[in-house]
């Protein structure tokens, strides 16, 4: 960190900074949905990267994350769309979503202080799916979030009379919505990994870290250890509150069946994937977690037509298949995630002899 | 007064199957402490291979008891294999694993199950075969039917035979030993990978009978059945003391008949507001309520601190 400006990290910055630059041109060349897939990693960094302020830093292993991310969608998507004909500004929104999503983090941590290990899961999965219940019902007698068919049309982004829909034509260069969403999300994605690098290794993340460890040795020298697990889930829920938000404007339509409890555990499955608390490993984690499964979409049926002749099994159930059994192998090999922290994996090194 | 009796004998029936399922979690937890998330894909894959079964033999014409009688117990084996199998590839090798690790392997396997079941089975809702002639009673204003009789008697039966089995054998002994401490246990000559594996086969033979009963009450049978059924049985686990085999019986018959009330009652309770398609609420609304008052379960040691 101290001397990132020397030479060579600075070239490392400015050549990963073309490369994020120039990849949903890239990218793009292949599709406009593979750069969709791309904003949806991003996304899902958003989200594992607050699960892992809960799970990872905190120890807390939260079940129900996707409740938080559905906060925020939810509130977006009935204060910009016609179904309650509110339109209202994006930078207005995303506050109010994270404050709730807020909220609700400390609404779900409160009265599961005492609770741990595999009790908490449990709770907070059956909090994901009370959420979910809600929102599929909600619509009678008074129709708050339109039931199962969901919100439609909701607004896209916008900065002043900027649209991050369609195509528009910026420097001589025709840049898609997608693309446009992906530059936004970058630059998000940026300062959220910033405040998740200083959050670890402040005050609060060494706290955090201290509870992890050994709750009761955390509170013996002094951490206020109900307050901070409560700060856990605020912070990781009010992460979850922004991706949602942007998720529900980037895709125009949200409805109950996008938060569903598989959500919650993959992006758990991210996080233990990739290296719980272990920052890079966890942007890992998503990124292959979220672009793999559908990088076989399309990789199923060719194989299969070059194989067989034809396509013999369900494309969508075979890619969820090796999904699966990828999961299971990594967890096999590498316990500790593909990516652990350091010393982490001294600890796991430890504990084998 | 005829509707409260009908939502005890509907939750009964409900309950009943739960408490089969929950056996299989609560016996898995009792003795390595860990959830086994892919229990209710087996009792999901026990429905589906029983319907294939009786539906295949009927047709070649067997009388209809016989197909649905080799139907139960074929889907009672590839349970019983699968559950084996689950846990020398997902659970045995991580022993000694980060606690999460097991967690992110049982939802692998699940992912994996679930979507076999949809590759052999597709993807659409299936109507499992009537097995038993249905025949309908009626008692003080309540009606039910022949099926719920037998689903009940049956997990009656098999959860006597499964006390049996824990308390008056040597494997039942083995796996009393192997909950309260697997070291010194292994110390008494106890093989512990073998009652381990002991408890996975049990578990998902149970499940897969719950699986026939589920389909047979319902008529109905689809590859993502498994899921929620997995989810309340664990909370229904929990409610009893998870860990402890009455409790799991006791927690599902208590949750199948609160579901039944709460579904017929919070209509009147909320004015109309709220109506019974928040059924499923009640199971993680008990789940989150025993968890804070008592998180031990109804009849679980006080442990202070678990996990």
């Amino acid at each position: 960190m101290k001397n990132w400006l020397n030479p060579r990290s600075a070239l490392g910055i400015a050549l990963i900074t073309i490369a994020l630059i120039a990849l949903p041109f890239v990218v793009g060349a292949g599709g406009q949905a593979w750069v969709r897939i791309l904003n949806f990693a991003i996304l899902y960094v958003f989200l594992a990267l607050g699960l892992n302020i809960v799970v990872g830093f905190a120890g807390l292993l939260d079940l129900g994350y996707i409740a938080f991310y559905a906060v925020g969608a939810y509130v977006y998507a009935l204060l910009a769309s016609p179904h309650f004909g509110l339109h209202w500004p994006i930078w207005a929104i995303l506050p109010i979503g994270a404050l709730l999503a807020c909220v609700f983090g400390v609404l779900l941590g409160a009265p599961t202080l005492k609770l741990r290990g595999d009790y908490l899961a449990i709770v907070t999965l059956g909090f994901g799916e009370i959420i979910r219940i809600f929102m599929n019902n909600l619509n009678a007698p008074v129709n708050i979030t339109n039931g199962a068919q969901g919100i439609s049309s909701i607004d896209p982004v916008k900065l002043g009379s900027f649209s991050f829909a369609g195509k528009s034509e910026l420097f001589g260069l025709t840049i898609t919505g997608p693309q446009k969403y992906y530059y936004l999300l970058v630059l998000l994605a940026i300062v959220i990994i910033f405040v998740n690098l200083r959050l670890q290794h402040s005050r609060i993340g060494r706290a955090w870290q201290a509870i992890r460890e050994d709750e009761i040795a955390a509170k013996a020298i002094g951490i206020n250890t109900r307050n901070i697990k409560l700060l856990a889930f605020a912070m990781g829920a009010s992460f979850g509150g922004i991706a949602g938000g942007i998720f529900s404007a980037m895709q125009g339509f949200v409805s109950p069946e996008s938060f569903s409890l598989m959500e919650s555990v993959m992006i758990l499955a991210m996080v233990v994937l990739g290296g719980m608390g272990h920052i890079p490993g966890v942007i890992l984690g998503a990124l292959l977690l979220a672009i793999l499964p559908e990088a076989l979409r399309y990789a199923v049926v060719p194989v299969q037509q070059a194989i067989f002749g034809k396509v013999l099994i369900d494309p969508e159930s075979l890619r969820m298949l090796v999904f699966g059994l990828a999961l299971v192998l990594v967890m096999r090999w590498r316990p500790a995630g593909l990516w652990p922290s350091p010393e982490r994996k001294r600890e796991l090194a430890e504990v084998e002899e | 007064m005829d509707i409260l009796l009908q939502q005890l004998i509907n939750g009964l029936v409900q309950g009943s199957i739960y408490a089969l399922v929950a056996l299989g979690y609560t016996m898995v937890y009792g003795i390595m402490g860990l959830i086994n998330f892919a229990h209710g894909e087996v009792v999901m894959i026990g429905t589906l291979v029983a319907l294939t079964v009786s539906v295949k033999l009927a047709a070649a014409g067997l009388p209809i008891w016989l197909a649905g009688g080799i139907g139960i117990l074929s889907a009672a084996l590839v349970c019983m294999a699968l559950g084996w199998g689950l846990e020398r590839v997902a659970y045995r090798p991580l022993r000694h694993a980060p606690r999460l690790t097991p967690l992110i392997t049982a939802i692998g396997m699940s992912i994996v199950l679930q979507n076999l079941a949809m590759m052999i089975w597709g993807r659409n809702y299936m109507k499992f075969p009537v097995l038993f002639p249905k025949v309908e009673f009626h008692l003080a204003g309540a009606h039910f039917t022949s099926i719920q009789i037998i689903i009940v008697a049956t997990s009656a039966v098999m959860m006597t035979a499964l006390l049996l089995l824990i308390y008056r054998t040597r494997l039942g002994m083995a796996m009393r030993a192997t909950a309260q401490n697997p070291h010194v246990a292994s110390l008494m000559g106890v093989n512990i990978d073998r009652v381990i594996a002991a408890a996975f086969v049990v578990g998902s033979a149970l499940g897969a009978v719950a699986g026939v009963m589920v389909g047979a009450y319902y008529e109905i049978a689809h590859y993502q059945m498994g899921f929620i059924l997995g989810l309340k049985a664990f909370t229904a686990a929990v409610l009893g003391g998870i860990g402890n085999i009455g409790g799991a019986m006791a927690g599902g018959i208590l949750l199948g008949i609160i579901e039944a009330f709460g579904a017929g009652y919070i209509g009147d309770l909320t004015g109309g507001f709220l109506g019974s398609h928040y059924q499923d609420i009640f199971a993680f609304i008990v789940l989150i309520g025993v968890l804070m008052f008592r998180p031990s379960g109804l009849f679980g040691e006080k442990t202070g601190e678990r996990a």
